[in-house]
């Protein structure tokens, strides 16, 4: 038994393994994303324009882009902090926290979007008094940036963190005694080197984001023209029978996180390049 | 090295360095203003649910829970979720080997691949399965011919789930493979092991904890899946609800009741899977401090 458990030489046993995961991934990752961009093209480039400038769906893809973009400027600002005071600053309960900013990763997107309506929805106390002031959240657009926010909190924080705690703070110290303000010394000497991780976290969250279902359908209450968001349309095209207008959509949506991605991963390169990482 | 940084920024007083210069007051209001971000955004939102459930009584709650229609929903998932962890454990763990120790043409494309399903709206994977296995899709048509149905159905749900979850395990194992190095690997061979045993007895083991992290991950995912298997269940009352599809129609159908305890044991569920990934991710930092 201790040699020979498998007959196969080396490079045959390779073989068959890569071409195994390969045939997984074909099947699995391929083969679907193939089908959906296929099709979409398939009636052709004025059809595939046509049902873009659709209105529903341009407001629905306008929406989904705006929403988005104001969770990600809240996220940067609110992210980077979050991971400056977990690095640099000892509080009670520190630990505690630290493991809980995971959370929105493990809790179920349509039990966010419950949480959510639980608090602030209409006949909610707090939903209840905003709405004295004419403040509506739920089923209104802030709703939605504040489920996108619950959902994607964690990946600003997350891709800071560990390069705050790597940052060598030698330069710091220096900037600190050559007469710098803390401010100063934060954004002249310490933001530099966050930015790259910063711009990480912000690219995979906005991905994220134009993509969020469960807790939007839960907080959007999903008015056309006014809170149906691109991956809502979508679904209710679907329902509807109208499939060409769901994948054109879904086709953008698809483009747009791919081509984020993408320049991620340029621009990670690049600054790797010049870094020497 | 990492680790000397993270046990200065772990050790008691750590924040002195700077705040002997920078104002105490600014450093507690930075404190004040990012603990109650996350309170408000995080901690409220959850603890408002438990309140809700619990403003009912646990006599309800319990009942709720016990109902046929529930208990069939939480089974679904079950079942599910356990073969979306087992079928993605043992591709991502061969994905992630030959992502690692083989070079071929088109590796980079591959390693691009796996990460397709994360930039994949869940709504957009549902209609790309669809596509493929609906009643007039590229497979489906030839599958339904074969009185196999996919779509609107129990496999497409188990179909959309592998989709939402390829890339969990492939993406903890490939650092930690590339860490590991073969050294180890080589001299199992040399002393006359199998590829079979090099694996269970050599490999596995150091990437045990890297596994059961790709794994909880993949099953806290796969536990809360919901627009990707939405679409493609048809939304059928009945035997093709899983505990996620149950809470929107209880939401939809004004049945909040049970869709509030359902959504409670979920949140429970994934406090218990955060712990689990807290206990793993510091056994996963331990063994990386133990390295030279």
């Amino acid at each position: 038994m201790a040699s020979g458990t498998l007959k196969l030489s080396g490079g045959a046993s390779d073989l068959v393994l890569r071409s195994t995961t390969l045939f997984y991934l074909g099947l699995m990752v391929v083969l679907p994303m193939a089908a959906l961009a296929f099709d979409a093209g398939r009636p052709g480039a004025g059809a595939f324009a046509e049902a873009v400038r659709d209105p529903y769906a341009w407001h629905a893809l306008e929406l989904t882009f705006v929403t988005a973009l104001v969770m990600v400027v809240v996220n940067v600002l609110t992210g980077t902090a979050t991971a400056w005071v977990l690095v640099r600053y000892d509080f009670p309960g520190r630990g505690l926290v630290n493991a809980l900013i995971d959370l929105p990763f493990a809790v179920p997107t349509i039990v966010t979007g419950v949480m959510l309506v639980v608090l602030f929805g209409p006949s909610s106390v707090v939903g209840t008094i905003l709405g004295r002031y004419g403040w509506g959240v739920i089923y209104h657009q802030p709703g939605i940036v504040l489920a996108l926010l619950f959902v994607t909190y964690p990946f600003v924080i997350r891709s800071v963190q560990p390069v705050l705690m790597e940052l060598d703070r030698a330069e710091e110290e220096a900037a600190a005694t050559l007469g710098a303000g803390s401010w100063t010394t934060f954004r002249r000497v310490t933001l530099p080197g966050l930015w790259p991780s910063i711009l990480t976290g912000a690219a995979v969250s906005f991905s994220r984001a134009l993509g969020e279902f469960g807790s939007v359908v839960m907080v959007a209450g999903n008015q056309p023209l006014a809170t149906k968001t691109a991956p809502l349309y979508i679904f209710g095209e679907i329902e509807s029978g109208n499939r060409h207008a769901a994948l054109v959509v879904s086709a953008v949506l698809l483009a747009s996180s791919l081509l984020i991605l993408l320049g991620l991963n340029g621009i990670q390169r690049r600054w790797g390049a010049e870094h020497g990482h | 090295m990492a680790t000397d940084v993270l046990e200065s920024a772990v050790r008691p007083g750590a924040g002195f360095v700077l705040a002997h210069r920078s104002r105490p007051l600014g450093r507690w209001l930075l404190i004040a203003a990012v603990l109650g971000w996350f309170a408000l955004l995080i901690l409220v939102p959850s603890l408002a649910l438990l309140r809700q459930v619990l403003a009912g009584g646990l006599r309800p709650f319990f009942e709720t829970l016990t109902t046929p229609e529930v208990r069939r929903a939480f089974g679904l998932t079950l079942g599910i979720t356990a073969l979306a962890a087992v079928v993605n454990t043992v591709f991502g763990i061969a994905v992630a080997l030959v992502l690692v120790r083989q070079r071929f043409f088109g590796r980079a494309l591959l390693d691009g691949v796996v990460d397709l399903p994360f930039a994949v709206s869940p709504v957009v994977a549902g209609l790309m399965l669809i596509m493929l296995y609906g009643p007039e899709g590229w497979l489906g048509r030839w599958l339904e011919s074969w009185g196999f149905r996919v779509i609107y159905a129990v496999p497409g749900m188990i179909l959309a789930t592998l989709f939402v979850t390829v890339p969990f395990v492939v993406r903890e194992l490939v650092p930690i493979l590339r860490e590991l190095g073969e050294e180890q690997e080589q001299a199992a061979y040399t002393l006359g092991a199998g590829r079979w045993q090099t694996f269970w007895r050599v490999t596995l083991p150091s990437i045990r904890w890297g596994v059961a992290y790709g794994v909880t991950l993949t099953v806290a995912r796969s536990l809360g899946e919901f627009g990707a298997v939405l679409v493609v269940s048809g939304n059928l009352i009945g035997n093709t609800q899983t505990a996620t599809l149950y809470i929107h129609d209880g939401i939809e159908s004004f049945h909040t009741g049970g869709a509030y305890a359902a959504s409670l044991v979920l949140a429970g569920v994934s406090f218990v899977l955060l712990v689990g990934m807290d206990v793993i991710r510091k056994r996963l930092d331990a063994r990386e401090g133990k390295r030279p």
